[in-house]
């Protein structure tokens, strides 16, 4: 059984997240501690809240630099939810202009209404993608996922978008650089092809 | 494109599923873990579940409990009662929910929702906003579970709301509550042309064309309802079905 190491530091929905990595047959190891990324296959990391007040939180526990040495130097699996795939930017313009983990490069932006579209994009909508991702393998193009945010990731490079989602105009609901995955929204909150797409991260772990 | 949500509410006190009357009469109804499991299994698309006597009783949020019916539950999940302090919301999103109601509170204290939006985001700041309308036909919101009148207009509270950070509103007649009539078409109007953030029409809910009439005539951004599903055999899948024929917007089944 596969070890996916959940990010514990303080910020976000830790108890879903694990207890949906069980039922897709991973065992979720939530910690902060460096001893316990090095043996990790893969990672998830989660988070709501304000992107700063988040990477103070990582940055106050040394979880950037771990895990860009455990994780992210091993080309290790790392999944972010939501918040978590936004700190994997360059830098978010949350309350002000702030340095992200830059992983992906990147920024991220208000969603900005184009037709009296009504913010915080709270619900469900369809993710949409042309090329294959593994991440989303048997998940056919137009499936809704849940959303709740109100900051969109900008890529720099467009072929780390893997998926996009209609609200004001199209953002990018999944990112994939390398062995680096993100979604705007939360797999573990969007039922059965929500969990589906943990299983795909799983595989991709397993495979790696 | 965005979908309509259908979000059954489930109210609890001491632990058992209620639902009454004008926020009154209260009737038990079954187990609230029970109905959160069907719910789940039957893939509707939120939950809004709300301790009513926690307020009352001056008790703060159970997270405990939250957490034992969030962790098998793979859905979105709005959890209320009792939440006077940003560290309830904290303690509570840690627990498993998505959102968190804030409905005395927010109206006693503005800068609770500021402070929670603040540290949080908005986007999990719900503001609950419970209203009753006078023989005039004027709108005020009220507190306290319904009981106590708080002489502010409706849209005003609303505008508060939305500028103090609130990511939603989650608007019930109390008036209309458990009366299964139709909700109050005018005030969900009044509400959604008031503010930009999303607007969960609650209270009166009877049968589908209701919930339709919420979204059309109301502009609702999506719709509650209790009773509807509690006593009678309509279902939220079936209010789906009914409104994706009226061309609204829905998850597939």
């Amino acid at each position: 059984m596969l070890t996916v190491g959940v990010v514990d530091y303080g910020v976000g929905n830790i108890g879903s997240l694990s207890r949906a990595l069980s039922v897709c047959g991973a065992k979720p190891l939530v910690t902060d501690r460096e001893v316990d990324f090095k043996i990790v296959d893969a990672c998830v990391l989660p988070g709501v809240g304000a992107f700063k007040d988040a990477m103070d939180l990582l940055r106050a526990r040394n979880l950037d630099k771990i895990l860009e040495d455990q994780i992210l130097a091993h080309d290790i699996p790392i999944l972010g939810v939501c918040l978590g795939m936004q700190l994997l930017a360059s830098k978010g313009m949350e309350h002000g202009e702030h340095d992200g983990l830059n992983w992906v490069p990147g920024s991220v932006v208000p969603l900005v209404p184009k037709n009296r579209e009504r913010i915080p994009h709270v619900g469900w909508n369809n993710v949409e993608y042309d090329a294959p991702n593994p991440l989303l393998a048997d998940i056919p193009p137009g499936e809704d996922f849940y959303f709740v945010h109100s900051y969109h990731f900008v890529a720099e490079n467009p072929n780390h978008v893997a998926a996009t989602t209609p609200y004001c105009g199209d953002f990018t609901s999944v990112i994939n650089n390398g062995s680096i995955y993100g979604t705007q929204f939360h797999p573990e909150k969007s039922q059965a092809i929500g969990l589906k797409l943990l299983k795909n991260f799983i595989r991709i772990a397993g495979e790696f | 494109m965005l979908k309509t949500r259908i979000i059954p509410t489930l109210l609890y006190r001491d632990y058992g599923l209620v639902k009454g009357v004008g926020f009154d009469s209260w009737r038990h109804v079954g187990s609230l873990m029970q109905s959160i499991k069907v719910y789940n299994m039957r893939n509707v698309d939120e939950l809004i579940i709300v301790d009513i006597k926690a307020t009352g009783d001056g008790r703060t949020p159970d997270c405990g409990w939250v957490n034992d019916f969030a962790d098998d539950c793979f859905m979105p999940l709005t959890v209320g009662g009792g939440v006077i302090s940003p560290d309830h919301v904290g303690k509570l999103l840690d627990v498993g929910a998505d959102k968190v109601a804030m409905n005395t509170a927010a109206y006693e204290d503005p800068g609770l929702v500021r402070k929670v939006a603040a540290k949080y985001g908005s986007q999990c700041a719900v503001v609950s906003i419970d209203f009753r309308r006078n023989a005039d036909g004027s709108l005020e919101v009220v507190t306290h579970s319904g009981r106590n009148p708080r002489g502010t207009d409706l849209a005003e509270f609303a505008r508060i709301a939305e500028d103090s950070g609130a990511g939603e509103i989650l608007l019930t007649s109390v008036d209309l509550d458990g009366t299964m009539k139709g909700y109050d078409l005018e005030a969900i109007k009044v509400v959604s042309d008031a503010v930009s953030i999303p607007v969960i029409a609650s209270g009166g809910a009877g049968c589908y064309d209701h919930m339709l009439d919420a979204i059309r005539q109301g502009g609702a951004t999506a719709v509650a309802a209790a009773s509807i599903f509690h006593f009678t055999e309509q279902t939220p899948a079936e209010a789906r079905a009914h409104l994706r024929k009226a061309g609204i917007p829905v998850r597939r089944d």
